[in-house]
């Protein structure tokens, strides 16, 4: 098939209904996988539904999702945007959470929105901190970083849990966990402002990270698309000879695309320690972070579709635990598969049907403008 | 002689547990050499533990789920070559989406089919591969040297250990001494002038991602029907990535990819005798950190303290025929 005549495709054809074709084909090998399971692909998607929309809990369970893979998202994107893989969000997030709860925990005297401030800071820095090792010998010496960033993983699951048993647990307690934060600290829930409203609802763990989530997303954005910075790294990204001869140094900007990527999975911690546990429990990150892949592939590496994006996550993910509940034969895990394939079609086969969808839409257009 | 025979198992165990680094690095340099990117290998050894677990045990024999895994594994090959040979998919998102796949979906069946949290039924004796005593290893053990060195170090390991240390020769045979190992080469390095001399590039790559599933199901059934008995989550645990480090750090050559293997081998053999030793002026290291030494190691082995690795010139790239 001939190629189309790239500017004569209109936005939302290579922006929106490519996406959803190849979501939809992910769907439909995601039910096939269900349906091997011994379960009905259809009575699933009924009750993803029903788990994530049916009732209020069951939705703010949905946003409380979404908030993780917004910042996993975002992570992947930045980094994604300089050509570089960042599976390591895991292990960031990880480690971002270890710096919530040290600066939480050691600057308690002081006011509690400075501590929160502080505390985000603290996120951040840890985070980028455990992505620069990579950033840096991928940068100097070419050690691919989808790699490092694995190994990383793995030496912060170990790292943790060395800190959570013998070092930073709490000896009153069984469990390899720290010590809670003060209650005054913990971020007020989404069932506190209910409260404040007279309406009385159950637990859910969604809290005010859901707004730093926004914010983070409207900085990836101007940070992007709206800085010198930004275009330097997307240059380097699409390509570093051509950037290297406009003077662009393809070293720094590695380094600093991995670091605030890594930033940007620490928050997770945020949201994990400060608005959920109010402690470090071990292996909090829970797979997050490799969601966060599929997120910004689906998102095409844009905040506007990062957060679709990370809200149909949320949905899976509040539907499927609905889903693990009443079909045995379904466990979580079924849908670190359906992200598997999601990734597959909207990441490595996003070719698969693009030729043919946008050739049809540019001969419907023609024949319009010529009619 | 104490000493010695502890040398003698560290020496046994380095050989096996190299083994499924062994296979996955020759399958990563039948991939790279080609030109295609392949962080799958983990998914696909993977995938081989699980499907050689579950065929051997509704089949009852070993052999057999060997088979199907190396089917399962071939096809999961293709699958990659669809996505970034023929569609020009990005190769990485290709590995990523596989990897993310099988873990996900060998656990969610293991669970379905058995009702373990992602574990398979444990198979007997008829079920999985044992241990192979070389002839003579029973008397020649109490010869000094070349009694431990026969009968403690070279005899009694699983048939896959022996398959892989000699696939390593193989590997070098096929790459660097036929013709097909040269078109191998010049399809990784230049395929366009490959293309220019009749050699479709896209074939090659095909053949190549096909030796490349042939060789870690064997990684994946040693796992799974050879050292252990069952099939349990994620239970690769990073050795596709070791691999692929070990093949990156051997300059995509099969015979110092084996030394790097070994290196790794040795080291997690070191840290399981580590674990819970008392050493002089450190103590004892908490199981945890050390656990992680293969792992720093791996990293270290890529910052490349030996000069920087080349990769195959057009690796990563998806071939276009005209541009």
């Amino acid at each position: 098939m001939a190629p189309v005549d790239k500017s004569k495709v209109p936005w939302w054809v290579s922006n929106l209904i490519v996406p959803l074709v190849n979501l939809t084909l992910a769907l439909l090998v995601s039910g096939l996988f269900i349906f091997i399971a011994g379960e009905n692909p259809y009575e699933a998607v009924r009750l993803i539904i029903y788990g994530s929309f049916g009732y209020i809990e069951g939705f703010a369970y949905t946003l409380y999702y979404t908030t993780n893979f917004v910042f996993t998202g975002l992570a992947f994107a930045v980094a994604f945007h300089c050509r570089l893989f960042n599976i390591g969000g895991e292990g960031q997030a990880y480690i971002g959470g270890l710096g919530v709860f040290l600066v939480a925990i050691n600057f308690s005297f002081l006011p509690v929105p400075i501590v929160w401030l502080l505390s985000i800071v603290g996120a951040v820095v840890f985070g980028a901190a455990w992505a620069f090792i990579p950033a840096y010998l991928q940068a100097t010496r070419g050690s691919h970083v989808v790699i490092t960033t694995i190994m990383f993983n793995f030496i912060a699951a170990s790292l943790m849990v060395f800190l959570l048993v013998d070092v930073i647990r709490d000896t009153a307690q069984m469990g390899p966990h720290t010590v809670a934060l003060p209650k005054e600290q913990w971020f007020p829930s989404f069932k506190d402002f209910a409260g404040l409203f007279g309406i009385k609802i159950r637990y859910s763990p969604l809290n005010i990270s859901f707004l730093l989530a926004i914010a983070a997303s409207v900085f990836v954005w101007f940070l992007v698309w709206k800085t010198r910075w930004g275009y330097e790294m997307r240059a380097v990204g699409h390509n570093t000879q051509a950037a290297i001869y406009a003077g662009i140094s393809p070293y720094k900007n590695v380094i600093i695309a991995m670091c605030i990527s890594g930033g940007l999975a620490g928050l997770l911690g945020v949201n994990e320690i400060l608005g959920v546990h109010h402690k470090i429990v071990a292996g909090f990150p829970a797979g997050y972070g490799f969601t966060g892949i599929a997120v910004a592939l689906m998102g095409r590496n844009h905040p506007i579709g990062i957060f679709p994006a990370a809200f149909l996550f949320g949905i899976l993910y509040q539907g499927g635990s609905e889903v693990t509940f009443d079909m045995p034969n379904i466990t979580r895990y079924m849908f670190v598969a359906v992200q598997g394939v999601i990734i597959l079609f909207s990441g490595a086969l996003e070719n698969l049907f693009r030729p043919q969808i946008e050739s049809f839409f540019v001969n419907r257009l023609n024949i319009k403008a010529s009619a | 002689m104490e000493f010695l025979s502890d040398i003698a198992s560290l020496i046994n165990s380095t050989l096996r547990i190299s083994t499924p680094l062994v296979f996955a690095a020759m399958a990563g340099i039948f991939a790279e050499r080609s030109g295609v990117i392949d962080f799958s290998l983990e998914g696909k050894m993977l995938m081989a533990a699980f499907v050689a677990a579950v065929g051997s045990y509704f089949l009852g024999n070993p052999w057999l789920g060997l088979l199907l895994a190396i089917i399962a594994c071939v096809s999961l090959s293709m699958l990659h070559g669809f996505a970034s040979v023929t569609y020009k998919g990005d190769q990485v998102v290709s590995c990523v989406a596989i990897n993310i796949l099988i873990i996900g979906l060998t656990t969610a069946l293991a669970a379905a089919w058995f009702g373990q949290a992602g574990l398979t039924p444990t198979l007997n004796e008829d079920q999985r591969f044992l241990e192979v005593n070389l002839p003579f290893a029973e008397s020649l053990r109490d010869v000094p040297i070349i009694g431990t060195i026969y009968s403690d170090i070279l005899s009694g390991h699983y048939i896959f250990v022996y398959l892989a240390y000699l696939s390593v020769p193989l590997v070098f045979w096929v790459v660097f001494k036929t013709s097909f190992g040269l078109r191998l080469r010049a399809v990784g390095e230049n395929p366009s002038a490959v293309d220019t001399a009749g050699i479709n590039v896209f074939a090659m790559r095909y053949k190549a991602l096909a030796i490349n599933g042939v060789l870690i199901a064997f990684a994946g059934a040693h796992l799974s029907t050879a050292v252990n008995a069952n099939f349990f989550r994620e239970m690769s645990a990073g050795r596709g990535y070791l691999a692929l480090a070990a093949m990156i750090f051997g300059k995509w050559h099969p015979k110092t990819a084996l030394v790097a293997c070994l290196l790794f081998g040795f080291t997690d053999a070191l840290q399981i005798r580590l674990q819970g030793v008392e050493l002089p002026a450190i103590g004892e290291i908490p199981v945890q950190l050390i656990q992680a030494i293969p792992y720093v190691l791996t990293v270290v082995l890529l910052a490349g303290f030996v000069g920087k690795a080349i990769a195959p010139n057009a690796i990563g790239q998806p071939y276009i025929k005209e541009r």
